[in-house]
């Protein structure tokens, strides 16, 4: 059946710099909010945008991933004729190899793609936290006539050199994309959301496919060849809350910016709702003599102890006398009473005993606790 | 196969049942009372369930949906709702034995041999294959699931039994000093089931368990299946509020909700539940979706409730979606959903009667 626009997501991502929090789960699967896998914010946008025709391109370590979406449900995806499709590497007659990069990826499965028929493809990552409407984005593509559309947000000067950067005149054309400059010329950082006019981006994927010396990358091949080649590119402002959560610090930074009295971003936001999977558990229970402040909890928890700037998922238990700061405790931890963590990140059903104390400084990385390394740390 | 009876459930709850039946009251932070006889059902391998509804059934029609959130919009299986529907004109049934003479058809459609039966004022959470076992095990014609309450008012309206030695039952009254309560879950064999409804409407009566157990029970071997954990009657404004802040005590609490053994809901998806800087929470269980800056004291707050600075909440019940504004006092009160209490608004209740506000309404 035909298609106007089909959404292709990229959940493959290895998220090495996320050290033992994806260790065993692909980036897209690690917990996000309280309540969240990163995966279910572009899922939601998705659902929101109304574009439910969704291949999920995933390759490491896929199996609490692929758990998590299923036949996509939470998010509106089980439908009778599209819907999402969960698409990771195959073999075919002649071979076949695991994917080589973003483009590759994408290469892999035109016959997915061709099987809609679509005019444009949206490739989006499960790597981001942010709130979007991706019918707007396909709305300044069609009116500017553009070939590629990539959705752009302005960065700080000073953190132009970890981005790449879209140089464009003053109605957003792009003429050069520098990948992490020196000295960037623009602050309009490429978000790695793109919008293609799908027979266009077959012809190139097709080319990079046949070329041993690419890299199959969106950034550093395909979208490069296009400039070269004159195609019409242009940026689409994003104006919004966006973070990448690629490192162990983003990540923890992404969570304590939940948790200030005014947000820049907030979890809970009627017109704009995050979905998710739900595990039944009870109301959380706070106990007499505790003390909650700036922190975010999630069903099942029983408190009985103090946090403060802490993100708490279900089922986490806060004994008596226990102080938790600047912290993030993933589903069934458990901490023991008068312990003391500071700056950590727990990993699921870690028991933390009694009298523990671990502080992380503030000038160095949040520490991530699991059952294995608990003992070496405290 | 499961059946929950709502024929003779009536509308104790006052301004919580203008616009709903008792078996769609909110309970527990998340909860509606008909979620945990229902989460029993489906935790005891039960996967085909009716219900008997009668009025204000909207919001349980809304709330159940097809039963996806309890697993029951399956092939092998389902939720059957089963609102009054009398076709014929002959049919001379009356009160719960009418819904059985009409919607029949269901009950012998059904491969299984044996019904549960219960209402949704008995809220548990347990399996009932014990039941189950222990009626198939000591060959009775009807087993009922009964257990040992210290006495409170809302037992008065409840039936009691006496039992012998092998826990037969003896007798089943109203006796309101017998501690030995029947919770409203029995287990009886479908083919008895039907004699023993045609025998009723033959009989012209109108209550199936009172015209057709109670008044066989001589020529009927009726068990009773003791159960220890804990439970609680909901069934007056009284028990609802007594018990609903009776699990904010932590042993009562874990007892009702174990880490294993969930009990089902609709899904909500909420945000969980943020705590400001001048939030403070003392002993109360609060639902997702939540914004707090104020203080909440032996309370209980559902999901999406907006507590402003400076107010303060005691001995409450906070129903979904309400809103307390900046600097607002509220003690002893119950509030539907929806309900705003505007700004530096006092609103206090007795603790033996609680104030409550009907659902919708600004204070």
């Amino acid at each position: 059946m035909k298609k106007e626009c089909v959404t292709m997501l990229l959940a493959g991502g290895v998220g090495k710099r996320l050290g033992l929090l994806t260790q065993n789960i692909a980036k897209p699967a690690v917990p996000f909010g309280g309540r969240y896998r990163i995966i279910d914010f572009t899922l939601s946008n998705c659902l929101n945008s109304r574009m439910y025709t969704v291949g999920v391109l995933t390759q490491y370590s896929p199996l609490e991933l692929h758990k998590h979406i299923g036949v996509g449900k939470p998010w509106d995806m089980d439908r009778m004729e599209d819907g999402l499709t969960i698409l990771s590497p195959f073999t075919v007659n002649d071979g076949g190899s695991w994917y080589l990069g973003t483009a590759d990826a994408i290469t892999k499965n035109i016959n997915y793609i061709e099987g809609y028929d679509p005019e444009y493809l949206i490739v989006l990552s499960g790597d981001h936290i942010y709130h979007m409407d991706y019918t707007k984005l396909l709305q300044q593509h069609k009116e500017k006539g553009a070939d590629v559309t990539i959705s752009a947000i302005e960065v700080p000067w000073e953190e132009t050199s970890r981005f790449g950067i879209l140089n464009t005149t003053d109605d957003l054309k792009i003429y050069q994309f520098e990948e992490k400059p020196m000295k960037a010329k623009n602050n309009l950082a490429s978000m790695g959301i793109y919008i293609f006019n799908w027979k266009i981006l077959k012809d190139y994927l097709e080319d990079d496919a046949t070329n041993n010396n690419s890299n199959h990358d969106f950034g550093q091949d395909i979208l490069p060849a296009m400039i070269e080649n004159n195609l019409s590119l242009y940026a689409y402002r994003f104006e919004g809350y966006w973070k990448d959560v690629g490192t162990i610090n983003s990540y923890w930074e992404a969570h304590m910016d939940l948790l200030e009295d005014h947000l820049p971003f907030s979890l809970n936001n009627d017109e704009w709702r995050i979905y998710s999977h739900d595990s039944n558990f009870s109301p959380q229970l706070i106990d007499k003599n505790t003390s909650i402040h700036h922190s975010l909890v999630n069903n099942g928890c029983v408190i009985s102890g103090t946090i403060d700037h802490t993100v708490l998922f279900e089922n986490v238990e806060i004994k008596k006398d226990a102080i938790v700061k600047e912290s993030i405790l993933l589903p069934g931890v458990r901490v023991g009473e008068n312990a003391f963590l500071q700056r950590v990140i727990v990993q699921e059903n870690v028991t933390i005993p009694a009298n523990t104390r671990i502080i992380a400084n503030s000038d160095s990385e949040p520490v991530v606790l699991s059952n294995e390394n608990l003992e070496s740390i405290s | 196969m499961g059946l929950i009876n709502l024929e003779h459930e009536h509308d104790f709850l006052n301004e919580l049942n203008y616009f709903r039946c008792g078996a769609a009251t909110p309970f527990a932070g998340r909860y509606r009372l008909i979620d945990f006889t229902l989460s029993n059902m489906i935790k005891s391998d039960i996967s085909e369930v009716a219900i008997f509804t009668t009025s204000k059934y909207r919001s349980l029609l809304d709330h159940l949906g097809s039963g996806a959130d309890w697993e029951l919009n399956k092939r092998h299986g389902g939720l059957f709702i089963l609102p009054p529907q009398w076709q014929e004109a002959t049919d001379i049934s009356k009160g719960d034995l009418r819904h059985f003479r009409n919607n029949w058809d269901y009950f012998e459609t059904s491969k299984a041999d044996y019904v549960l039966i219960s209402s949704s004022q008995f809220v548990s959470n347990m399996d009932y294959q014990a039941l189950f076992n222990s009626h198939l095990e000591s060959k009775a014609d009807i087993t009922l699931l009964t257990t040992h309450y210290d006495l409170l008012p809302e037992h008065d309206a409840c039936l009691k039994v006496e039992v012998d030695a092998d826990n037969q039952v003896k007798t089943i009254t109203n006796d309101t000093k017998n501690p030995h309560v029947f919770s409203g879950v029995y287990v009886i064999k479908k083919s008895l089931l039907y004699a023993l409804i045609e025998a009723c409407i033959a009989n012209y009566k109108e209550n199936f368990f009172l015209d057709g157990v109670i008044t066989n029970l001589n020529c009927l071997k009726v068990h009773s299946y003791y159960y220890e954990g804990y439970s609680v009657i909901i069934n007056s404004i009284d028990s609802y509020y007594k018990q609903s802040l009776a699990l904010l005590e932590i042993d009562n609490y874990r007892q009702l909700f174990s880490e294993w053994e969930r009990v089902y809901t609709k899904i909500g998806n909420q945000a969980p539940t943020k705590y400001n800087s001048s939030a403070k929470v003392s002993r109360s269980m609060i639902a997702t979706g939540g914004v707090i800056n104020g203080e909440v004291d032996n309370s209980i707050l559902f999901r999406g409730v907006k507590v402003g600075k400076g107010a303060k909440i005691k001995n409450s019940i906070i129903l979904q979606h309400c809103t307390i504004r900046d600097g607002a006092h509220i003690e002893n009160v119950i509030l539907d959903k929806d309900v705003t209490i505007t700004e530096d608004q006092l609103l206090k209740g007795a603790k033996e009667q609680p104030f409550i506000v009907a659902k919708n309404k600004t204070v």
